[in-house]
Parts: structure tokens; sequence; C-alpha cells
């Protein structure tokens, strides 16, 4: 066996973390991105070679079969994941990136890093704090992100109801945990050799109940939030996992992707218009039709698909504003099929995409360019709405609330302010639902109101597919 | 059922109350449709057009009026074709139940039950059916191209090798549906249009359509709840008519459309106004049958006037267009009415109820009111600030926020410096600064790729792999525990770190230009 020294090894960290910070700067452009992915496998590969060819590292043989089984594993599970499912399997990487935190945690308490013996026996009791506090946290977090993790996996799969779950007392029964994680954690720390176990796991358990509850709580159109907020915690457990065994790179790339998870959260509740607290603290959407002061005015009117179609033949720009109801009914296909058959009519199609469209930030797109529309036709909200005013028909797929004229000119509407796509600003709107249920928000959507707007009653996929037929008839 | 459609006897009628496309919807929605032999003639609909989309011929009003269960018309029966209906006959046609209490009369002694596609109420929900906005908006665009045809200019400006052309100029009086489609008729053919009305809620509507809202300076909002417009206090009326005076000097082309329901048109543009007006100058008046808006309008005829201006008081009414616009409109009621399969007059109906003018031999008119224009949430006040100050207060604030939150920060780093060893200093400083550098990097990803980020930044995270790295041991009896815990974290992160590479390369090579 080869070892290389500590100062290599160290270089080599160094190195990787580099390519990281280079492979998240790649993702800033679609023509970069691949670039980026090739810098993260370079840099990962670096990282654990340099880390298993370092001196004091044993059993290989666990380390080798472990890597293997899992690579077939991800292999697998990477390539068979449906576009649709993404968000599933986003929280789910999560949930392991938690679990694996905890794991490190334990192993860390059972066998502490060794300390320097030069230093006074103040200093190494001081260090030897601070790595019990470092275990501590970092299980915490790990704890909670994996149970976290697997809620939100269970609700985006649909086992789990995702209407919220409330129970009043709830903020208080949080509190009450987190001051008992503390005071456990005093106790922990106090405690000689590994003593303190029984703390750790009583801790263990409290937090991951948070990470149930805390996800439990949430639902439906604010999964975004909740799964970039995950994905935030899944990186500041490894950041923690780097303090308690003094690895920077740990820490580094826990950084890095707790800033970004952190990053996606913030988006997300611009584009919601709400404050990251009050998502975290869940609830919304179960306070439902509160604000729907102003009654609704005019008549919903519908149209059937061969009108929906003798609309397109004659519009000259179309906008296309899809949402999570695309997502279920995986009518990306078809709608490029539709879209293409647009363009060759000479049609200008394009589509919109609001940032908290679906249940995962950049959901939308990705779905798109899986049926391989085009990235440039492919908008985000700014850059589309001030062309909607000269825009024939807007097509909204599945999506309510972020099509919602409530949130600029209804103060008593629960979603006043949110940012939305201005689709009734365009000659006609035609909403393909499957009913006239209110969206997430539960908020009544003025828009199907409008005398521009008309329903297209059914399945997505169903729907433009009997439209297309008519297109091309 | 079967649905009949007669021949119109009124000479001047050319329209038909279905044509070959609503003759196949009609059948779409269960019914049998007979038209009379030749009925759509005048509209350029011919028998074999009818047959070939479905419709069985018949040869006499008789027939229609007495097998038919119900009959579309267009307009209303004269009394001799009143005597050949049957009794319980549904009958759709224009009725003008107002002027038209004898006809009432007779239908309701035939027990005939009457719908006055002119009396459906004007709300949202009856747009569909509404045969006064269809055929209004018919109106306002013939009224543009005969006025132009009688014109004997451009519209257009135009500058050519010939010379300079001054575009026309064109006034619409009142914004209604037909005005409206005057504006946009006119407007399109290049003149300057103006129009005036007395609801000031339109004049968004009028500057939409590409005219400029002429108004008086008294304040006094025409709208009522019916949604035609009231009439004005003698003050305004006279303001009104200086306008109109001064205007009509200036103007080529004046297209009058105010109606008031049930009473003869208000007579808007006066002899005198006439009398200023230049040579060759044009006035169409769409209100000519309820007695003309323009005082010397002629109903049914176009002439010339003394000096010069040609007042218009017929117009075309494209019937085959006409006729589309009035069958589609009749096939809305009919859907909304049941179809074939489950018709029912429903007399709790709002728009049934009210256009129903004679049901089970009793006259049904006038009907309860029924208010349709929105009611206007008020704008909430806002009040308005110089944003120039409120700019200079947030930076202050801001600055201020920043300065006490940089110190706070500073102190708490000087006091951890107090008490952790040299080591965890060294680790914190690399855990702050990467945070910032993620901060910098992540703002610039784009919005496009934010699926495959988490999915990269899951594979990254998986670096928590190194924890497990270092913690298995080769000797089992002494750290069995140890390492299956490492081992364990190995196998997950590693999950992740395969995973999520290959799922984000698979989402990445999708995206394509």
């Amino acid at each position: 066996m080869i070892f290389i020294e500590k100062e290599i090894q160290t270089a080599a960290y160094l190195f990787a973390s580099i390519l990281f910070i280079l492979s998240l700067g790649g993702l800033s452009s679609q023509e970069s991105a691949k670039r980026g992915v090739f810098y993260g496998i370079t840099g990962m590969a670096i990282a654990v070679l340099a880390t298993i060819l370092g001196k004091g590292v044993e059993g290989h043989v666990y380390i080798i079969g472990a890597i293997a089984v899992a690579a077939i594993i991800g292999t697998l599970l990477a390539r068979k994941v449906e576009m649709t499912s993404m968000p599933q399997l986003v929280a789910i990487l999560h949930s392991f990136v938690g679990l694996a935190a905890v794991l490190v945690g334990y192993g860390s308490y059972l066998a502490p890093p060794e300390v320097n013996s030069n230093i006074t026996e103040a200093a190494k009791h001081t260090g030897h704090i601070i790595h019990l506090v470092e275990v501590f946290i970092g299980i915490f977090i790990g704890a909670i992100t994996f149970t976290g993790s697997i809620v939100a996996w269970g609700k985006l799969e649909g086992k789990i109801m995702s209407k919220p779950l409330l129970y009043p007392g709830r903020h208080a029964v949080n509190i009450i945990l987190v001051i008992a994680v503390i005071v456990l954690g005093v106790l922990f720390a106090k405690a000689e050799g590994t003593d303190g176990m029984m703390y750790l796991y009583i801790m263990t358990a409290i937090a991951a109940f948070i990470g149930v509850m805390l996800v439990m709580a949430i639902g439906g159109a604010d999964m975004p939030v909740v799964v970039s907020m995950l994905n935030s915690y899944s990186g500041w457990a490894a950041s923690a996992a780097g303090f308690m065994l003094g690895n920077d790179l740990l820490i580094v790339t826990g950084a890095l992707v707790g800033s970004s998870g952190a990053i996606l959260s913030i988006i997300m509740c611009e584009a919601m218009n709400r404050s990251f607290f009050s998502v975290i603290l869940g609830g919304f959407g179960a306070v439902t039709s509160s604000g729907t002061a102003a009654a609704m005015e005019g008549e919903v009117t519908a149209l059937n698909h061969e009108e929906v179609a003798d609309l397109l033949k004659e519009a000259k720009s179309v906008v296309i504003v899809p949402g999570y109801g695309m997502a279920v009914a995986k009518a990306q296909y078809p709608i490029y099929d539709m879209v293409q058959t647009l363009q060759k009519a000479g049609k200008k199609v394009r589509f919109a995409i609001h940032p908290v469209a679906g249940r995962l930030p950049g959901h939308m797109n990705v779905l798109l360019a899986e049926a391989n529309v085009p990235y440039d036709i492919v908008l985000e909200m700014d850059e589309i709405n001030e062309d909607l005013p000269e825009t024939d028909v807007v097509m909204v797929i599945g999506a309510n609330d972020v099509v919602n004229p409530g949130a600029q000119d209804d103060p008593s509407s629960p979603i006043y302010g949110m940012p939305v796509i201005e689709a009734w600003k365009a000659e006609k709107v035609i909403i393909m639902k499957r009913s006239m249920s209110v969206g997430y928000a539960g908020v009544e959507n003025p828009l199907f109101y409008k005398p521009n707007a008309e329903m297209l009653y059914g399945d997505a996929k169903d729907s433009v597919e009997k439209i297309l037929g008519f297109l091309k008839a | 059922m079967k649905v009949g459609i007669p021949s119109e006897i009124f000479p001047n009628e050319l329209r038909v109350a279905a044509t070959p496309k609503t003759v196949k919807r009609l059948q779409k929605q269960g019914f049998e449709v007979y038209i009379q032999h030749n009925a759509g003639i005048k509209a350029n609909f011919s028998d074999k057009a009818f047959e070939e989309a479905g419709a069985k011929i018949v040869a006499t009003a008789a027939d229609i009026y007495g097998n038919s269960d119900i009959v579309l018309k267009v307009k209303e029966p004269a009394m001799e074709e009143v005597d050949l209906m049957k009794e319980g006959l549904v009958m759709l046609s224009y009725l003008w139940p107002a002027q038209n209490q004898p006809l009432l009369q007779k239908l309701a002694d035939k027990k005939v039950n009457a719908i006055a596609m002119d009396a459906i109420p004007r709300i949202s929900r009856a747009q569909k059916m509404d045969v006064l906005s269809s055929m209004a908006n018919i109106a306002g665009y013939r009224a543009v191209i005969e006025g132009a045809f009688h014109f004997g200019r451009f519209l257009n400006g135009q500058i050519t090798a010939a010379g300079k052309v001054e575009p026309a100029k064109v006034l619409v009086i009142g914004a209604g549906v037909a005005g409206l489609a005057a504006i946009g008729a006119a407007n399109s053919l290049g003149a300057i249009v103006r129009a005036f009305d007395t609801r000031k809620e339109v004049a968004e509507q009028i500057e939409s359509m590409g005219a400029e809202f002429l108004t008086v300076e008294i304040n006094e909002d025409g709208a009522t709840a019916s949604g035609y417009s009231k009439e004005m206090s003698p003050e305004f009326i006279a303001a009104e008519m200086a306008l109109f005076k001064a205007q009509a000097a200036e103007v080529d082309i004046i297209i009058t459309t105010a109606q008031i329901p049930g009473r003869p048109a208000p007579k808007l543009v006066l002899a005198d106004h006439v009398a200023v007006m230049k040579p060759g100058s044009v006035i169409v008046d769409l209100a000519a049958s309820s007695g003309g808006n323009c005082e010397l309008t002629q109903n049914g005829e176009v002439y010339t006037t003394d000096n010069g201006v040609t007042i218009i008081g017929k117009l075309n009414q494209l019937p085959s267009q006409a006729s589309q616009l009035y069958g589609n409109n009749l096939c809305h009621l009919l859907d909304d009415m049941g179809k074939a399969e489950k018709w029912k007059i429903d007399m709790e109906d709002a728009v049934v109820s009210r256009a129903m003018v004679t049901y089970n031999g009793k006259i049904n008119w006038p009907p309860a009111p029924l208010p349709v224009s929105p009611a206007k949430p008020k704008a909430a006040e806002i009040a308005v600030e110089d944003p120039k100050v409120v700019a200079a207060r947030k930076n202050k604030k801001e600055a201020t926020s920043m300065f006490i939150k940089l110190g706070v920060i500073g102190v708490l780093l000087f006091a951890m410096g107090q008490f952790a060893p040299g080591e965890f200093m060294q680790h914190f400083t690399v855990f702050v600064l990467a945070v910032f550098i993620g901060w910098q990097v992540i703002w610039n990803v784009s919005h496009s790729l934010h699926t495959p980020l988490m999915a990269v930044t899951n594979a990254i995270s998986g670096i928590i792999i190194v924890g497990g790295l270092l913690q298995t041991k080769d000797d089992l009896s002494n750290s069995l525990v140890m390492t299956i815990l490492a081992s364990a974290a190995i196998l997950v992160a590693s999950i992740n770190i395969v995973g999520g590479f290959v799922v984000t390369h698979r989402m990445l090579k999708m995206f394509k230009k």
C-alpha cells in the first residue's frame, strides 16, 4: 500500500475544494454546466482517493465493499428515476446525508480524534468539550435532516398526506423540545468517556421527532422551500461533521452546500412573497379562504378541445405557463409536440416559468428539457411578463396560484404581493384544469372569471393530445 | 325535438336564424332541424348547403310553425305568422316587447312561449347569447364601411407623389358595442377617431380601441344599473350640444349609436349641427330605426342635404355574417336551456325568466330589473411619498442596520477567540469564508438550473464519506460497532455521490438549445 503524506493530503483537499466551487459556478449557464459536473466528479475522486491513501486509514476491504455496493445502487437509482419524480430523489438523497452525519457523529464520539499532547491540560479539556459540542450539534442537524427528508419524500411520493399537519400548541411543544435538547447537551458535555451515550440517544430521538414534525407541518406548494431547506441542512450537517473530525474539506463543502440550499430557500420564499420563518413554522393553506373578501364577479366559461385548437390556429404568439399539474399528468411530451406543430405554422411559442412552479426549484425547466424543449424558449417570469400584453393566447397548464391576479390587486388576498405571471393581460387565456377547485393557497382565482379567460377541463396530457389532434387535422 | 327555421317574410330582412354551421351545432345538441325552402337564400345559404349540413327542407311556413317544437326566427313574427303557430311552441326571435304589446297579447293568446332575444339580460353569463351585442358589432363595422363609401376621400392620411392627403376625422357618439366596433374599424382604416359617451367608465375602452375620448366639463356620470346610459340633466345636455356643434364643423364622418331601450333615440345631432358641417361630410345614424340620433335622419333612406351632407338612415346588415352570429347566439341559449335531452324552460333562471316574454298564456313583461355594471371597489388610498426621500431613508436605515450587524458579529468573534483553541478558530475561519464563497457563487446560478444545482449539491454533500473513511478499522474485535457505523456511512454517502452525479449529468444532457 502506498501512503501519502498529510501535507499532500491537505493539498489534495484544497484542490478538491476549488473543483467543487468551480462545479457550482459552472451551473451559471447551460453551456458551462456539463463541465461543472465534470469538475465535481474529479474533485470528489481526488478527495476520496487522498483520504483512502492517507496514513492511518484502515479497513480498506469494508470501504471498497461499501463503495462498490453504493455505486451500483446509486447508478440504478439515478438512471431509473423519472424526471417528474426528481423531487423525491433529491429528498431521499438528502436523508442519506443526514443519516451519514448521524453515523459519523456516533463514530466520532466512540473514537475521538487524537489530541496534540504538547498542550496544557486545560486546553485539552476545552478541546474535548468543543469536540463533544460538535458531535452533539452534528448529530442533531443530521437527525433532523434524515427524518425530515424522509417525510418530505413521503409527501412528494404521495405516501403521506401532503396537507399540513397542525396541532394546537405545536410551537410550545417545539420550544420545550429545543430546551430539552440544550439541557441534554449540557449533561452530555459533562459526562466522562462514553458515559454520555444515553443523552446522545435521547437527543437523537428528539431531533428525529422534530424533523418529522417540522416537515409534517408544511405541505403542497411550500415543498420547494422545504426541499431547499433540507438541502441546506444536509450541507450544515456535513460541515458539522467536518468540525468534529477537524477536516477542512468537509467544512468547506458543507458550507457550500449549506449556503446553496439557503439561497434557494430565499429565492423560493421571495417568489411567494412570504418570510422564511412563516414557511418553516408551517400551516399555510390550512387557514383557507379567510381572505376571500372580494366576491367573484363574472362567469366562468369553458371551451372544448376543438375550440381551443381553433384559437391556437388563429393566434400569432402563444405563451404556455406550466405548473405542477403538468408534472402530475406527465404532459410535457405532447405539449412539446403541440409547440412544434404551432411553430411549424409560423407562430411564436414560448414558455413562462414561475420560480415556485412545481415541487422543486427549477422543476419545470427539467421536465421541459426532458421533452427536448430548447431552453431558449423557456423564459422566467420577469422576462415574459412585459410581453404578455402583446400575446394572443396564454395557455395555463396545471398552474393556479402563480397566475392569480388577486396577488396584485386584492389586498385582502392571502397571496397579495406575491409576484405572479400576468396571464390575464394577454388577448385570451386558456386555463387547463381538472376542476374548479382552488389552488394550493386555498384562494379563489379571479382569473377564471375574467371575460378573456376560458377553462378547458380535463387531464392535461389528455387535453393536449386532443388539441394536437385538431391542430394536425 | 324538432327545431324549425322559417323564411323571413319582411322584405328588408336578409338574415336567417340558422346557417349550415349552426345547423350542425343544433344537431350535435340533439335537435332535428327543419328549414323552409329558400330560407337562407338572401344570406347566401342555399338549400343544398343546409341539406349537406343535415337539415331537412320543408316547403311552407305552415309546416314549420305547425310541426316544430322550437322555432328560430330573426324578425318579430307578423300577425299572420302567429296564426300559423301551434300551441306550446317555443319561439325565439327579436320581439321588442316594449313596443309590441298587441303582438305579445296575440302570442300569449295562442299559448306560444316566446323568447325575445332582444330582452336577454346583459349580464356576463348571457354575453354569448346577447344578440344586441353581436348585431351591434356588425352594425358598428358596417357604419364605417358605408360612411367611407359615401365619403369622397381616403380615410387614412397619405403622402403620395401626387400630393399629401389629410386623414379623415371620424366622430363616434355612444361607445357601446356598436360604437366601439366603429371606433376599431375607423381606426384601422387610418382615420383620426374621436368618441363621446356620457358614461365615464367607458373612457378607457374608447382609448384602448384607439380613439380620443371627448368629454364635457360637467361632472355627471350617465352609467346606470342596466348597463345603458340614462338621460342627462339639462345643463349637461347643453354642454354636450355645444361640444357636438364644435366637432361637427371639424369632423368628416359622424357615426351615432345612442339608443335607450323602449324609448325613441335621443336627438344628439341637431339641424344646426348639420348646417355647419363641411360639404361631402357623412352622418351614419345607427339609431335610425328608433327615430334617429340626428334630427334630419330618414329611416331607411340615404340622402344628401342642401349643404352637401350625406345622411345614412339604413345599413346593409351583412346578412351572411349576421346570420352566423345570430345563429350562434341562439345555439348558446338552447345550450343553456338543456339542449334536446334535458330541455327545460326554467323560469327560475335569470336569463330565461327575463327573456321569456310570454309563458303559458301569460304576458311576462316587463321583468324585474337586474343590475349588471360591475361595482368597482374603491382603490385603497396610498400615501405617495417622494421616491428620493424614501430611497434616502432606506439607504440610511440599511447603513445603520449593517453597522449594528457588523458590530455584533465582531463582538461575537472576539469572544470566541478568547475561549476557543487555535485549531477550532482555524476551522472556523475556513467555514465562514466557504459560506461567503458559496453565497457569491450560488447567486449566479441560472434559475432554470436549480434542480441540477440541488442534485449536484446532493452529490458533493456526499463528501461526508470522508468521515466514514477515517473511522473504519481493520481490527474488528475492538471496534466492531465503530466499523459497522462507518461502513454504513460510507455506503449511504457513496449512493449520494454516485446517484447525485449521474442524475445531474442525465439532466444536463437534456438541456438543449
